[in-house]
């Protein structure tokens, strides 16, 4: 098991070099002058030049991108222009926001879509199967912000069930304690139910928005691969050694179906942070990709590569765990790694 | 009671539990009064930097800084149509409690018992540490002092612990004004030199995060992005204690939902929304709509006089007769803009700016004007815009385009990232462009200044350059600051028939400033600023 940890640490490291380089140049090549657009409106070519100076933009790309990697070294990002906050912490901040509503919105799609994707393979051609069909078709083709709009519209702005769209917390209510940056879980830690409900209600309307998007790669690869796993032969054996249902289905069939929807929900789990974008504008959640992308609006450089960079961290992190997890879950896997 | 009596019950208890559930989140009195006195403004963008001194401090910068700070003198408000607005011409207190003008110096009393939000007193000192600051540090506050003639340090002397004297350069009619704008606020310069560093010895690391004014309001919590919240400072001098306790500031980067929240009356105020939003909220009625012309602003058509075709004045004049006035004004702007074409052609021209040209849209007129230049045979060019502000910017280049076309200009359509913009305007090769500039102080040869003057400033976005032209603006500054009124008004009269009959830029409109409110929220008051000021306002 350390030996797979080892290898597989080892090889995200080219990876993350890359990124490194990729993402400073990128941004260099990105039109548009960082000096000119903060000198402001009324700026001379010499207020701007000052602008340039103070910013180190003046200095060649080389000794940028040394300047760059050496700050780095020391755990330092760089500074936002367009909030004026050193990036790491910014990123710290923001990260617990993004995750804890991707990570709600997954759950959601995921208690929503297995049993539904179980049962559709299970009664293939009936109407729940249908119903599958129709669900997961309407959840993909429907753009995040469309539905994220539409439910805000219904239950905010209509019925008033849902709480204004005002990012994390009611303005009436003041954050607890951060301890792990996750409001449901730091409320429960403060034993602050009253914050709890209120960050939770805040949270249901964007998470339900990410969840319809997340349901239907699920629920189609829950579909597919339980209906594999039903025909194969030691289901029928199963079967006609006179198991229950039950544990035909959940405890030989679904646990064998298990592994391509584990790798499905590494790429969804991705695949949303980046749909977080539209969805954390629409509820002016305080997250990582709407900084992003103001970030990327704005040739605001810093934000951008310490944004990728996480990102990246994310990624390769995460593919980590999924491998592990193909571990607990077959121990075929194991062997072959 | 039997069974089933107690289950009827138990259920009507049930669904009371249920709705109880459903309540909105005041629960308490306490809360409630708190909400009172708390007011809720719900924008696009929030502030990069708390401090205007700081390095790229954006427009909505200004406005934590100008609540967060006061300056030695301020506007009086006055009312116009209907709306409370600065008055340009009369000034007042706000640090100071007397102001002595004499010939080439300003003299400043400073009221006594001002204190900084930490409650150490306002001194003189303080006053020079921060002008001499503003003139120092570089970049936009540099530059803004600059145009009222203050550049030095040695222009500001304290003359004793409550006494200030600014000399002048120059005489300059700006000069007064310009230490009423945002830029020349007074610092807590002991607090301030206590966290700057060596390589910061402005502290502007430390103000960007942090307040150290004497304003009427201190930024208590500020998350980037996110929110500003505002307490009031119960001590402030600088005028009537006002009456919002609280103001908390959240960003909202969707117009619709701020609009759905200002309808659901979650949100106290709102000011960027598209106009569309406005007018129809407007016809509503369930809110107050402001709608005020920016001072000194116009939306305009801009061509680069440097290079052909525009280079030749009947170009640019058919241009100027082939633009869709009224549509733009309809279709785009939905009315909130006032026109600045289509004066009677007896009109005379007034000693005032922005006002009227006397074009309207003439197709024929254009197509002969083309004929005359030479050009019957059509002219390809592209028309440039911003894309920051496209929700005005994009409907305006495309009726503009489809007009063009028809005296047979043929543009193509560039939109330029907002981070772009400013790069490209700055270059001077745009060939047809809209745009829109607006001056904090509200003189013509201000605005005459910087946008026609042949020191071809940044906002000179044509490189129009005419030796009449300088003649009348430089007239028109020295007349202003000798007082001699009659020299003045023919010098700008002078500048705008020329500027109209030379056509470097065509104005369109003086856009507004639209600002949603809830009913019962009163006290809003127009700035040259465009921002708000939060210590007027009242609630209730």
């Amino acid at each position: 098991m350390l030996k797979l940890l080892g290898s597989r640490l080892a090889t995200a490291v080219p990876s993350l070099i890359g990124v490194v380089i990729v993402t400073f140049l990128l941004t260099r090549v990105l039109p548009g002058d960082t000096a000119a657009y903060f000198a402001g409106p009324a700026a001379t070519p010499q207020a701007i030049a000052e602008i340039r100076t103070k910013l180190g933009l003046d200095k060649p790309l080389p000794v940028q991108f040394a300047d760059y990697v050496s700050a780095l070294a020391k755990g330092d990002l760089g500074s936002s222009l367009s909030t004026g906050q050193p990036v790491a912490t910014e990123i710290a901040a923001r990260l617990p926001a993004s995750a804890e509503l991707t990570l709600a919105g997954l759950v959601l799609a995921l208690l929503i879509a297995v049993p539904f994707g179980i049962m559709a393979a299970v009664r293939q051609g009936s109407w729940i199967d249908h119903a599958c069909r129709i669900i997961t078709t309407a959840g993909v083709s429907l753009p995040v912000f469309f539905t994220g709009l539409l439910l805000v519209y219904v239950f905010y702005f209509k019925l008033g069930w849902a709480p204004a769209p005002l990012g994390r917390l009611d303005v009436f209510f003041s954050a607890p304690e951060t301890v792990t940056g996750f409001y449901l879980i730091d409320s429960l830690i403060a034993r602050d139910f009253e914050t709890f409900r209120a960050a939770l209600a805040q949270l249901a309307v964007p998470a339900i928005t990410l969840a319809i998007f997340a349901l239907a790669p699920i629920a189609r690869m829950t579909r597919a691969s339980m209906l594999a796993v039903l025909s194969s032969e030691f289901v029928r054996t199963a079967k006609a050694a006179g198991l229950t249902d039950y544990t035909v289905i959940i405890t030989y069939a679904f646990r064998n179906a298990m592994l391509p929807v584990v790798t499905t929900l590494g790429m969804v789990f991705s695949f949303l942070l980046g749909a977080n974008v539209l969805v954390e504008k629409v509820f002016a959640w305080p997250g990582i990709g709407s900084y992003a992308v103001e970030a990327l609006i704005t040739s605001d450089y810093a934000p951008v590569q310490g944004f990728v960079l996480a990102m990246a961290i994310l990624y390769v992190i995460l593919n980590l765990l999924i491998d592990l997890a193909y571990g607990i879950i077959d121990p075929r896997a194991r062997s072959e790694a | 009671m039997n069974r089933r009596e107690f289950m009827k019950s138990a259920s009507a208890t049930a669904v009371a539990t249920g709705t109880g559930v459903a309540a909105p989140a005041v629960f308490s009195p306490a809360k409630a009064q708190a909400r009172n006195e708390t007011l809720l403004i719900v924008s696009e963008s929030g502030p990069n930097n708390l401090d205007i001194h700081g390095v790229g401090t954006n427009v909505p910068g200004y406005e934590a800084s100008w609540n967060t700070y006061d300056r030695l003198i301020t506007h009086e408000m006055t009312e116009k149509d209907g709306v409370r607005y600065y008055d340009r011409d009369k000034l007042k207190g706000e640090l100071a409690e007397d102001m002595n003008i004499g010939d080439m110096s300003v003299t400043f009393k400073l009221k006594k018992n001002a204190t900084f939000q930490d409650g150490s007193p306002v001194t003189a000192k303080d006053v020079k540490w921060s002008l001499d600051r503003a003139v120092s540090v570089g970049g936009f506050p540099t530059f803004q002092m600059k145009a009222g003639s203050l550049e030095k340090p040695e222009q500001f002397v304290v003359v004793d612990d409550h006494t200030v004297r600014v000399d002048f350069l120059r005489k300059d009619r700006l000069t007064i004004p310009d230490l009423a704008v945002i830029v020349p606020c007074v610092i807590n310069s002991e607090l301030v030199k206590k966290n700057a560093t060596e390589k910061d010895p402005w502290g502007l690391e430390y103000t960007k995060q942090n307040t150290a004014g004497s304003g009427a309001y201190r930024v208590t919590k500020w998350t980037p992005g996110t929110e500003v919240i505002f307490e009031r400072f119960d001590d402030w001098k600088g005028g009537p204690l006002p009456k919002i306790k609280r103001v908390i500031w959240r960003m909202v980067p969707s117009a619709g939902n701020r609009r759905a929240l200002l309808e659901r009356g979650d949100a106290d105020i709102s000011y960027d929304l598209p106009n569309k939003d406005f007018v129809e909220l407007k016809q509503a009625g369930k809110l107050n709509i402001t709608s005020v012309p920016y001072s000194n602003g116009v939306q305009y058509i801009g061509m680069n006089v440097k290079n052909p075709p525009f280079d030749n004045p009947k170009v640019r004049e058919a241009v100027a007769y082939a633009i869709p006035y009224e549509k733009i004004m309809e279709a785009v702007l939905y009315g909130l803009g006032k026109p600045m074409f289509g004066a009677p052609a007896d009109a005379v021209t007034k000693v005032a700016w922005p006002q009227p040209t006397k074009f309207k849209t003439d197709l024929a007129k254009a197509k002969q004007l083309m004929a005359e230049a030479g050009y019957a045979g059509g002219i390809d060019t592209t028309l440039s815009f911003d894309l920051g502000f496209a929700g005005v910017n994009e409907p305006i280049c495309v009726l503009l385009q489809e007009n063009l076309a028809q005296i047979g200009i043929k543009t193509t359509i560039n939109k330029i990232p907002g981070a772009n913009w400013r790069t490209e305007l700055n270059k001077k090769v745009l060939p047809l462009y809209t745009n829109v500039f607006s001056g904090w102080l509200d003189y013509p040869e201000y605005f005459f200044f910087w946008c026609y003057h042949g020191s071809n400033s940044v906002f000179n976005t044509m490189s129009y350059q005419s030796a009449a032209m300088d003649t009348f603006i430089d007239g028109a500054r020295a007349a202003a600051a000798s007082g001699d009124k009659a020299a003045y008004d023919t010098d700008v009269k002078g500048m705008v028939d020329l500027a109209f009959a030379d056509v470097p830029r065509i104005p369109l409109y003086q856009p507004f400033v639209n600002v949603a409110m809830q009913k019962n929220i009163t006290g809003y008051e127009y700035w040259f600023h465009r921002r708000l000021d939060y210590r007027a306002f009242q609630k209730g």
